[in-house]
């Protein structure tokens, strides 16, 4: 069974002359540690799809599975639900709060999966172990270069386990080097059996994965 | 009530001074400021006058490299982290250009984090999320993510979050950067309501249109806090109308 279905998944909105499409027919299976690759021009739905993908879109038709879940069929409060057992998003801009610690911005995961205080110490501290960041740990996000940013970001994406990593153009904002260092990142959880569906304009980046789905006015184009 | 009552935030000669290799770059020098509770104030200056570093010294995000600091009646100059985290989480709320958001969680679960953190109970924060988006106008929006929301609505949000644990004070980098000027202007007559309301308000902005809706503004240059006049002058100077007679 694939990790994620999709079947003739669409999204329109409605103009004053009509509708406008924004994702056409769009089907595909997803398997279990893959490493997708969307790709296309701008305004060609890429984002979009990784936004239905990842669950913070509802407004959509088709079928989408996950596993067993049928999510088209379900409340938003159980998709929410989904999304923090299954998902962990990375964005171009990072997303980190600047106003909490690269210690604290971790955290933020397990606190809204009920996870106790003491498990959660002992969670983030494995996690800054892995990413070599236990130096960084009280620092604030604009003590950070871009990368290192992006790197708490990507620990942050992953501390509570997810399944399936959703990363929208994360090198985006960053110089070759630190981008190189953050798509290193990603292939190292890709081998250790995370699933990663990326975003990306750049052709270097998107041989990292091993499947490219191009997308051109919403519709799959190969 | 005596003068010292009403005051939120004394600073003395306070300074930071950067160190990069065998460069050394004084951010701030000799400020001294004070702000009142109930005030409104914005703090305007040039790029790279040291704003932004002053604000992270007032949110407590860094800490002076000398001088005195003090709020609500505390001396916070010297604390150690854990307990500058605590004092931040307690009695600052930031409002920031990019707006800070995390775009995984739902504005419901944005606005609640700051509680959260302070382990505050369920039922209480639930009660002071739906208050803190009605405030805003954004109660009817709790199940959405940020990127379903226009950057003015997202702003309003992240103002949300900052009131949502009742701060002493709230902090604001360049509220309006990212925003279009209809919706910038929104984001400040919303705080503009809730400075009429009771709150403290200190932001940075270099956008004078929006530094003249405080009551009082701070001028800063390289580091320093100058006149209106002064400030003046050195904007004319920097446009280039030197005057070498």
């Amino acid at each position: 069974m694939p990790l994620i279905s999709l079947k003739n998944l669409e999204k329109s909105y409605k103009t004053g002359a009509g509708e406008t499409f924004v994702l056409r027919r769009v089907t595909m299976d997803i398997e279990s540690g893959d490493f997708i690759t969307i790709m296309g021009p701008s305004g060609a739905g890429k984002s979009t799809l990784l936004s239905i993908l990842g669950m913070l879109d509802g407004d959509w038709s088709g079928e989408f599975y996950l596993l067993h879940e049928a999510v088209h069929s379900m409340r938003p409060k159980d998709r929410i639900a989904l999304n923090r057992e299954y998902i962990g998003f990375v964005f171009q801009q990072y997303h980190l709060l600047d106003d909490l610690t690269v210690y604290e911005n971790l955290e933020i995961p397990l606190s809204y999966r009920n996870v106790k205080r003491k498990e959660r110490q002992a969670i983030v501290a494995d996690s800054l172990d892995r990413f070599q960041m236990v130096g960084k740990k009280d620092l604030y996000p604009n003590q950070l270069s871009g990368g290192q940013q992006q790197m708490v970001a990507v620990a942050r994406a992953v501390i509570a386990e997810p399944k399936v990593v959703l990363a929208d153009e994360p090198t985006g904002s960053l110089h070759t080097s630190q981008g190189k260092m953050i798509m290193d990142l990603l292939k190292t959880l890709n081998d250790e059996g995370t699933t990663i569906i990326q975003v990306t304009h750049n052709e270097a980046w998107a041989a990292y994965g091993s499947q490219v789905i191009n997308l051109q006015d919403g519709w799959m184009v190969s | 009530m005596s003068d010292d009552a009403h005051l939120l935030i004394n600073l003395k000669d306070l300074s930071k001074v950067f160190y990069t290799e065998e460069v050394e770059t004084h951010a701030l020098s000799g400020i001294n400021m004070e702000l009142k509770k109930g005030e409104f104030v914005s703090i305007a200056g040039p790029s790279g006058c040291g704003k932004t570093t002053l604000l992270s010294i007032l949110g407590l995000l860094d800490s002076p490299s000398g001088g005195k600091y003090v709020l609500d009646n505390e001396p916070v100059e010297n604390l150690t982290a854990s307990t500058r985290a605590k004092i931040r989480n307690q009695a600052i709320g930031f409002v920031f250009q990019a707006f800070n958001l995390i775009g995984d969680l739902t504005v419901y679960e944005n606005v609640e984090l700051p509680l959260t953190y302070r382990g505050m109970p369920g039922k209480e924060r639930k009660e002071r999320v739906q208050e803190a988006l009605e405030r805003v106008g954004m109660a009817h929006r709790i199940n959405h993510y940020p990127s379903q929301l226009s950057g003015g609505q997202q702003q309003r949000v992240a103002v949300a979050r900052a009131i949502v644990g009742k701060p002493l004070i709230v902090l604001a980098d360049e509220p309006t950067g990212n925003l279009d000027s209809k919706n910038g202007h929104a984001v400040m007559s919303l705080l503009k309501e809730l400075h009429d309301d009771g709150a403290t308000i200190c932001m940075v902005t270099h956008d004078p249109r929006y530094a003249n809706m405080a009551e009082r503004m701070i001028h800063l240059f390289d580091g320093q806090v100058v006149s209106e006049d002064e400030a003046k002058k050195m904007a004319e100077i920097d446009e280039g109308g030197f005057d070498i007679a």
